[in-house]
C-alpha cells in the first residue's frame, strides 16, 4: 500500500538520523513502560493499553511484537500483585478458577487466530476496547452485590462466598453464572488477541452480569490474568512473537512501575489522574484506529 | 468459630501459599531477566535495532530447546528469554498448587475445574498452535 511505504521509508529515514541503538531503545521503552506501570496501577487500567501505542506508534514496532511483550507485562504485573490482594483474603478462588475455563479456552483462541488477522484491523481493534476501557474507568462504580442465593449454577459451583470487611464478613451471592462466563470467554479471546489484561471486560462479566462485589471482582480478575495470560503466551512464544530485546525492557519497566504505583495508591486520590488519564487513551484509542484505517501499522 | 469463618481461613492459608508460589516466581523470573538484559546490552548496545516488520523466519529462541543451547552459550538474549518462560511457568505452577490445595480440602468438583485448566495450557504448550 502507497502510505505503507511512505511510512517504512521515513522511519527507515529515522533510524539513519537517529541511529536508534539498541541501548537508546531499550531506555526508551524502559521509561515507557515504567510510566505505564505506574500510572496503570493508580488507574487500574494495567499497562498494556499504553505500552503498546507507544511502541506501535512512536516506536514503529510491529504491532506483532509489541503485543507479544506487553502480555509479558500483564503476566508479572498480575502475578506480583495477586499475592497482595491475596493475603487481605477477598480473592474468591473458586470464582477465579471456574472463570479460568472460560479465558484459557478463549485466550489460547485469540493467539492463534491473531495472526490471520490484518495487524490494521487489530489496531482499530485495539482502539475500540481502549475508548471502551476509558469509558469504564471514569464512570462511577457500583455496588450491585446482594445476597440472594437463588442462582443454582453458582450454588453448584460453590460461587458464593464471604470476604471481610472491618470485624465483620460480608456474604455475597453470585447471579447469571452462564451470562458471566460467556462474557468471560469475549474478555479471553480480546485479551489473547490483543496482548492486554482486558480488566474492563472482566468488570463487565464480574460487576454488572454475575453481580459480585467489586472489592472481590477486581483482585479476582487480577488473580486470573495471570493464567489466561500464560495460554496465550506460550501461543506468541512458539511463534516468535515474543523477542527478547523489546520484552526485557516492557517486563522490568512495567513490573517496577506498578510495584512503586501500588505502593502509595492507598495515600494519593486518584480521581483527578483518572479523568487526564482518560483523555490520554482517548487518544491514543483515536490514533490507533486512524492509523488502523489508513493502513499505517 | 462460625462454619463461615472456617471456611474463610481454610480457603485462605491456600490462598497465602499461592501467593508466595506467584510473588518469588516473578521476583526469580525478574532477576534472571535482568541478568540476561545487561548482558545483551553488554555485547549489542551499539547495533541498530529494526522491529519495524514482523519476521517469522527469524524466529531464534522461540522453543524451550533453543533457549536452553542459548543458556549454554551464555547468550544474552536467551537468558532473558528463560526468564519470560519462568515468569510464564509461574501462573500455570499456582494452577497447579490450587489443584492440590482442592484435593486437600476434599473439593473434587474444582480438581476437576483445575485440571482442565491445566490441560488446556499445557494443551497449547506442547503443541505448535502456529498459522
Amino acid at each position: 500500500m502507497f502510505w505503507r511505504e511512505i511510512v517504512r521509508l521515513f522511519h527507515k529515514e529515522m533510524v539513519y538520523l537517529w541511529g536508534m541503538s539498541v541501548l537508546l531503545f531499550t531506555l526508551i521503552v524502559l521509561s515507557g513502560a515504567f510510566l505505564a506501570g505506574f500510572v496503570g496501577s493508580l488507574t487500574g487500567l494495567g499497562g498494556g493499553v499504553i505500552i503498546i501505542p507507544l511502541l506501535t506508534l512512536v516506536l514503529k514496532v510491529d504491532i506483532h511484537y509489541a503485543i507479544g511483550a506487553s502480555i509479558i507485562s500483564v503476566i508479572a504485573t498480575s502475578s506480583g500483585s495477586a499475592a497482595a490482594y491475596v493475603k487481605e483474603g477477598i480473592t474468591n478462588v473458586r470464582i477465579g478458577m471456574f472463570l479460568e475455563i472460560a479465558t484459557t479456552i478463549s485466550a489460547v483462541v485469540g493467539a492463534v487466530v491473531a495472526v490471520f488477522i490484518d495487524p490494521n484491523y487489530i489496531a482499530v481493534i485495539f482502539g475500540l476496547v481502549l475508548l471502551f476501557s476509558a469509558i469504564t474507568m471514569i464512570r462511577k462504580k457500583k455496588d450491585r452485590s446482594d445476597a440472594d442465593t437463588s442462582d443454582q449454577l453458582a450454588v453448584f459451583f460453590k460461587l458464593n462466598g464471604s470476604y471481610p470487611e472491618g470485624a465483620e464478613f460480608k456474604s455475597y451471592a453470585v447471579h447469571h453464572v452462564a451470562g458471566g462466563f460467556l462474557m468471560m470467554f469475549v474478555a479471553g479471546i480480546v485479551s489473547g488477541m490483543l496482548g492486554i489484561g482486558s480488566g474492563a471486560l472482566k468488570v463487565l462479566a464480574m460487576d454488572h452480569i454475575m453481580k459480585i462485589p467489586f472489592k472481590v471482582s477486581t483482585t479476582t480478575s487480577n488473580f486470573m490474568m495471570g493464567v489466561t495470560g500464560a495460554a496465550s503466551a506460550v501461543v506468541y512464544f512458539h511463534r516468535g512473537q515474543i523477542d527478547p530485546g523489546i520484552a526485557m525492557p516492557v517486563a522490568l519497566g512495567v513490573l517496577v512501575g506498578s510495584t512503586v504505583g501500588s505502593g502509595i495508591l492507598m495515600r494519593v486520590k486518584t480521581d483527578r489522574l483518572k479523568l487526564v488519564f482518560a483523555v490520554v487513551v482517548i487518544f491514543l484509542a483515536g490514533q490507533m484506529i486512524y492509523n488502523g484505517f489508513i493502513g499505517t501499522l | 468459630m462460625s462454619s463461615k469463618k472456617r471456611v474463610f481461613k481454610q480457603d485462605r492459608d491456600i490462598q497465602v501459599i499461592l501467593g508466595t508460589v506467584l510473588r518469588t516466581g516473578v521476583i526469580f523470573s525478574m532477576i534472571i531477566v535482568f541478568i540476561g538484559g545487561i548482558i545483551y546490552l553488554l555485547n549489542s548496545r551499539t547495533e541498530i535495532v529494526d522491529y519495524s516488520v514482523f519476521n517469522l523466519d527469524e524466529t531464534r529462541f522461540s522453543s524451550v530447546v533453543s533457549v536452553l543451547s542459548g543458556l549454554v552459550q551464555l547468550n544474552g538474549r536467551a537468558i532473558v528469554q528463560s526468564g519470560i518462560l519462568l515468569l510464564i511457568f509461574t501462573p500455570v505452577l499456582r494452577v497447579a498448587f490450587s489443584i492440590f490445595g482442592f484435593l486437600i480440602e476434599r473439593d473434587y468438583l474444582y480438581v476437576l475445574i483445575g485440571t482442565f485448566v491445566l490441560a488446556v495450557i499445557l494443551f497449547s504448550l506442547s503443541h505448535k498452535l502456529v498459522g
